[in-house]
């Protein structure tokens, strides 16, 4: 049913209809509506045979989360920055027990400085942690990843973290066709654990295990998460014959065919890429756009086939690390190793923070691409200014304080002078 | 595509209008996508919130640079910000306030738009008559229905329905609907 909904309220409804047995979340920042909508339909028995548990901690809603799934049940949380960090440990947990549990991450910026709002540097701190990873373009696709979460979760007994871009997604009101019961239903069979703390069979999870196992558990992990390379196609064409729209996969390519230039990214912002790649289009660039939706398993075999053709290819992407540059870049540059004719990767660092990603800046970087690649990382919007202030500062005063609270007085300085 | 943005103060309703103002494009079969600016929410700091409204699949999530439509709930913000940054020629304005344009000093603003299409309504005097509360949104929403016929009034009165339900609903429509009709009244008067 088409409804005109916030993407949090919509993703809690998908969810309802997943039938998870328990929920357990911190109502606290950062966290996103979604658990707050699966509370309340829990208190009022909309959603049956569910436990809400209000836990003291991200690191005890994990911790919950992995027992309650231990124990049998389909098993959900949601976070998002700092939240994730602080339940790290049981991140690793989740995965290393081979626990099938869906987590949504609003995706939100990591302190310090403090910032509440949107980039991938959350899900970027846990992408090797040994859980699926899959980035919703829109609000429609975040609902119906979370569909297509549980079956891959429970298929391969390997947990699901889905990448929703906070506030862009997370708080958007929009169209959004809400799935039948019955048809998640018949898309998602019930939850047959592989393996059951139970009273009655008592075996024991979570075993030590020693230098003569543990290299075989991780090999094992690995190669779940390549099985999930086939599942994951297969998953969403099945989800298309049901529902009668493309969602997931492994990645979705968007005018790409004879294109010169290649665009890669995750998330919200392929939306905005596709328009500016239209526009550019029509101004006779032959510019294309791939759509990454799965970073972990990351489709090395099936990017190779996209990017291989292009001269140029630009990862966009909002995060970094830090001493490295783009994590996707470099995992893109991966994809192509050894490759014959490989396209040249360009590396740019965009919307940190929160900080918009508009068409007129794609515009000036992606025909720059064409005509002045840049090698190492370029930052989108970057205030040149205001950072050669602050290098200018540090080099002249010892005590030249904290560099967060410095560019703040610079900025308001400025915005000072611009007034009068 | 129509793109509409909304400014005001916390505990306006900033980003609700925006919510009801694409629920009421839903209503008539079209894609419309509401959100806010992103922040930690205030009473009393600057909010903004947009929505854009369209007859296809919207795919665009920058902010709105350049809106077919503005709406000023907060004459006070004038001072604060340019709220009229990217405003095309051919938009809208929508201010809430009992004063003239000449008085708030917005005349050489309104002069650059097209005859008619900025206007100036008392949101919050129609609000407190109405609803009892100085919440100026929904009435602000009903005169922006007249003004600029991007949605009808019906699709806006349902969309309050559905958000508020009871009295409260019918307080918010009615207010919305005599917004409107000032706006309309004064249009065929002219």
């Amino acid at each position: 049913m088409l409804k005109q909904i916030e993407g949090s309220r919509a993703m809690a409804e998908g969810i309802a209809f997943c039938r998870p047995e328990v929920v357990c979340a911190y109502p606290i920042t950062p966290q996103t509506h979604i658990v707050e909508g699966l509370g309340e339909m829990v208190r009022t028995g909309e959603l049956k045979n569910c436990e809400f548990i209000n836990v003291e901690s991200e690191f005890a809603a994990l911790s919950v989360a992995i027992g309650a799934s231990a124990a049998g049940a389909r098993a959900y949380t949601a976070t998002a920055s700092q939240g994730l960090l602080f339940m790290a440990e049981a991140v690793y947990n989740a995965s290393g027990l081979g626990l099938p549990i869906v987590m949504t991450l609003g995706n939100r910026a990591i302190g310090a400085p403090i910032n509440i709002w949107n980039d991938h540097s959350d899900a970027m701190s846990m992408r090797d942690a040994g859980w699926m990873q899959l980035f919703a373009e829109t609000n429609q696709e975040a609902v119906d990843l979370h569909i297509q979460a549980f079956r891959l979760a429970e298929e391969l007994s390997m947990p699901v973290m889905v990448c929703v871009d906070g506030f862009i997604l997370t708080h958007a009101v929009e169209r959004i066709d809400i799935p039948d019961q019955a048809d998640v239903d018949a898309f998602l069979p019930a939850y047959e654990p592989v393996q059951v703390l139970d009273p009655e069979q008592p075996i024991s999870i979570g075993a030590m295990v020693g230098p003569d196992a543990f290299t075989e558990v991780r090999f094992l992990q690995n190669f779940k998460q390549n099985l999930a390379l086939r599942l994951l196609p297969e998953f969403a064409a099945e989800f298309k014959a049901r529902f009668g729209r493309e969602s997931g996969g492994l990645l979705r390519t968007y005018r790409a065919d004879d294109a010169e230039l290649l665009v890669v990214a995750m998330g919200s912002v392929n939306g905005t890429i596709k328009d500016t790649v239209d526009e550019m289009r029509a101004d006779g660039l032959r510019i294309g756009l791939v759509t990454l939706v799965s970073f972990r398993p990351f489709p090395t075999q099936a990017l190779r086939q996209a990017l291989v053709g292009a001269k140029h290819v630009v990862v966009i992407e909002k995060s970094i690390a830090i001493g490295m540059g783009g994590q996707l870049a470099n995992n893109v540059d991966l994809a192509l190793r050894n490759t014959a004719g490989a396209p040249q990767v360009h590396s740019v660092v965009a919307g940190l923070g929160g900080r918009p990603i508009t068409r007129p800046s794609l515009h000036k970087l992606l025909r720059r691409a064409l005509v002045q690649p840049w090698e190492g990382v370029h930052f989108l919007d970057l205030n040149e200014a205001i950072v050669a202030k602050e290098l200018h500062h540090v080099r002249k005063v010892r005590r030249s304080g904290p560099t967060a609270e410095n560019i703040l007085r610079y900025l308001s300085a400025g915005a000072q002078q611009a007034a009068e | 595509m129509f793109q509409v943005r909304i400014h005001g103060r916390g505990g306006q309703g900033v980003v609700t209008a925006a919510e009801l103002l694409s629920v009421a494009a839903f209503l008539e079969g079209k894609h419309a996508q509401a959100f806010p600016s992103f922040g930690s929410e205030r009473t009393g700091a600057p909010v903004v919130s947009f929505c854009r409204i369209d007859d296809k699949e919207i795919r665009l999530r920058e902010p709105i640079l350049e809106p077919d439509g503005l709406i000023v709930q907060d004459p006070t913000l004038f001072k604060a910000m340019d709220v009229f940054e990217g405003l095309r020629p051919d938009g809208y304005l929508l201010v809430n306030t009992n004063k003239g344009f000449d008085e708030l000093h917005l005349a050489e603003v309104v002069a650059k738009l097209r005859n008619g299409h900025a206007r100036a309504l008392p949101a919050t005097e129609l609000a407190l008559k109405h609803i009892g509360r100085p919440v100026p949104n929904v009435a602000l929403l009903g005169a922006f229905a007249a003004l600029t016929g991007v949605v009808h009034l019906h699709s806006v009165i349902t969309a309050i329905r559905q958000a508020f339900s009871g009295k409260l609903g019918e307080a918010n429509v009615a207010a919305a609907t005599a917004a409107h009709a000032a706006i309309a009244g004064a249009a065929a008067a002219a």
